[in-house]
């Protein structure tokens, strides 16, 4: 039973034979580890002699475990289905006891919980819709919750918690400023030489700032933001909320006579809709700086040319719009979020679950809503 | 199973554990009899959870070793260490079944990484193992539809998948109603008196340690270390250290 022992070679098995009658004597370890050896064994014994009867002698057995023991009540019963009378003999106290703990009833009985068969594809299909719309109620009752917490809080501002607020603006935005920093300067150095290569054709180099600072203001400012802070924040606030869930947080916030969103959702919803509008604009700037990289070293362009060029396209509505954007995006990453981990239910499963659920909502409600705000807009304008 | 009066399987020697500058405990030497149940208890803070971890290998101590059959593991390599721990069952504190699969799969799991048995003998092992813990029948069961008395056994279950030489558990009855905690301890007895798996249990529940242990080490916070071991009767009746008499008696010590 040493570490590192060959089990294969830690058993003997010995054979007589007489008048059809075949006595096996084990001896050594007879474990989990060797069972398929010594199992092939017995059996090859017992097709090569053909017996009648069959005693397999426990005298030697120095070790049994319980795994051994169950492959040999197999092995008895696998004779017995060939006519062919078996028994132990010589049992060792301590081999005894291994057996009778073995039921072999319970090996056969049936399982109390049957797995379900999978259900056809028009039911699933019926299922996917009904969970859908039980979603969307879960969400519009949610954002009725939601609304009504922070119209509580606007008229009650002592119960606004402060502090977790401000820890929630540090999380979603000081900490993703590198980040946020990072991809806009790419995206810009991306739009602006691409749109160089395609300007260059007909001369207009001059329109590649308008066209960085346009597309980086009015669209890509706003929703790349919002996709990285989706996919740090609102993750973190699904996956936060939903192991306080599994952890009966939530139950002891509510017992304590606390309402879970307002503890727990209000802050977090208002310190993305405060941080997300300045991350925005901090994305605007990184782009233009993308661009401008491209305009100083590839368009022959001076740095001051580049941003004259810049703000004359950018108008203040551009911008004021493009702060409402971002504060409602911020508001759906938060309370998707949020909702979503308020769903989890059990185990580590369900809080990947919706974690996963929460990102890709949160983007799908971004798109949504900017596709509303360019219509809305240009009706506006 | 009545243990070994000799042979030990595990020989823990001069162990001693620090967090940072903070001794939990030194010193610590005991071994382990082949077949004993062997009950680490003290109060919070001493150190029993991580003298445990550092007996499974998952911590590795400040000094000392703990020898299993010869091999210390706190220098044992990584393969060495995967060796030992085909030898070893635990059972944690919250029985760490995995929830996201049903019993069946949290039992096969050992079964099907380290041997190589058909699906067939394997199922006829998981059904054997659930019946032995008073489960038969709930193999499709997922851990969150049971108890917490059924999940600490079905977490047995899984801990004897593979007939482990030596089974660990950490806060045994933590959280469980007495009348569980008291068929809990029946089942450890059943288990060791049929299998002869030695058993290494972490508790600070008296009845519990009454019940089920064939010998006691008691840790101590201010003693960093051992300051009694013997059978539970020895140490309840002949013990003469205050601290020990409060623990059995569960009465302040004398001034």
């Amino acid at each position: 039973m040493e570490i590192g022992k060959d089990w294969s070679k830690s058993y003997k098995i010995s054979s007589t034979a007489k008048d059809r009658r075949l006595s096996i004597y084990l001896s050594g370890n007879f474990s989990i580890k060797n069972l398929n050896d010594f199992t092939v064994s017995i059996r090859d014994l017992a097709e090569k002699q053909k017996p009648a009867e069959i005693n397999m002698d426990f005298s030697d057995v120095s070790y049994l475990d319980s795994a051994a023991a169950l492959s040999l009540m197999q092995i008895q019963k696998y004779f017995k289905a060939q006519n062919i009378k078996s028994s132990f003999v010589n049992l060792t106290g301590e081999a005894k006891r291994i057996f009778s703990v073995i039921d072999e009833q319970t090996l056969t009985k049936k399982s109390c919980k049957t797995e379900k068969r999978p259900d056809s594809f028009f039911v699933q299909i019926g299922d996917a819709f009904i969970q859908l719309m039980r979603d969307f109620i879960e969400v519009v009752e949610f954002v009725g919750e939601l609304l009504t917490a922070l119209l509580y809080t606007l008229l009650n501002p002592r119960s606004l918690r402060v502090k977790d607020v401000l820890f929630y603006m540090k999380r979603a935005g000081v900490d993703g400023l590198p980040i946020v920093g990072l991809i806009s300067v790419l995206i810009g150095l991306i739009i602006a030489f691409m749109s160089f290569l395609q300007l260059k054709q007909v001369g207009a180099n001059i329109y590649v700032p308008s066209l960085v600072s346009f597309a980086m203001v009015k669209e890509l400012g706003p929703i790349m933001t919002a996709i990285l802070v989706a996919g740090r924040s609102g993750s973190a606030f699904a996956a936060e909320i939903g192991t306080m869930v599994v952890n009966e947080e939530v139950d002891a916030l509510k017992i304590m006579g606390f309402d879970p969103i307002r503890f727990l959702a209000v802050p977090k919803v208002i310190a993305m809709i405060i941080v997300v509008p300045i991350l925005t604009i901090y994305a605007d700037f990184f782009g233009v700086i993308g661009g401008l990289i491209v305009g100083v070293t590839g368009l022959d362009l001076t740095a001051h040319t580049y941003l004259t060029q810049s703000l004359k396209t950018i108008k203040v509505f551009d911008i004021i719009t493009s702060l409402i954007k971002a504060a409602v995006f911020a508001a759906l990453i938060a309370g998707i979020g949020c909702q979503r981990g308020f769903k989890v239910r059990s185990g580590a499963q369900d809080v990947g679950k919706y974690t996963t659920s929460a990102v890709v909502s949160a983007i799908f409600l971004i798109v949504v809503a900017d596709s509303i705000f360019a219509v809305t807009l240009y009706y506006l304008r | 199973m009545p243990p070994s009066k000799n042979e030990s399987i595990i020989e823990v020697k001069n162990l001693a554990a620090r967090f940072d500058d903070n001794i939990v405990f030194e010193n610590v030497n005991f071994q382990v009899r082949k077949g004993e149940i062997l009950v680490v208890v003290g109060e919070s803070g001493c150190g029993k959870s991580t003298l445990l971890k550092i007996m499974i290998g998952l911590h590795k101590p400040y000094a000392g070793s703990v020898f299993f059959q010869g091999m210390d593991i706190v220098r044992a390599d990584e393969d060495q260490l995967q060796a030992y721990r085909q030898n070893i069952g635990v059972l944690f504190q919250s029985s760490a079944l995995f929830s996201s699969m049903r019993l069946r799969e949290n039992i096969a799991l050992p079964l099907q990484e380290y041997t190589d048995l058909d699906a067939a003998m394997i199922d006829s092992i998981i059904r054997m193992k659930l019946a032995m813990v008073n489960l038969a029948g709930y193999e499709n069961h997922y851990p969150s539809e049971l108890s917490g008395g059924m999940k600490k056994r079905a977490g047995i279950a899984r801990a004897i998948a593979l007939d482990p030489l030596v089974l660990f558990f950490d806060e045994l009855s933590a959280g469980l109603d007495p009348v569980t905690a008291v068929e809990l301890d029946d089942l450890i007895i059943k288990t060791n008196e049929a299998l002869g798996t030695t058993m290494v249990i972490v508790t600070h529940e008296l009845e519990s340690i009454c019940n089920i242990a064939h010998r006691v080490v008691m840790l101590d916070k201010s003693a960093r270390g051992i300051i009694a071991s013997g059978t539970p009767q020895e140490l309840k009746e002949k013990s003469k250290d205050p601290r020990v008499r409060s623990f059995f008696l569960r009465q302040m010590p004398e001034a």
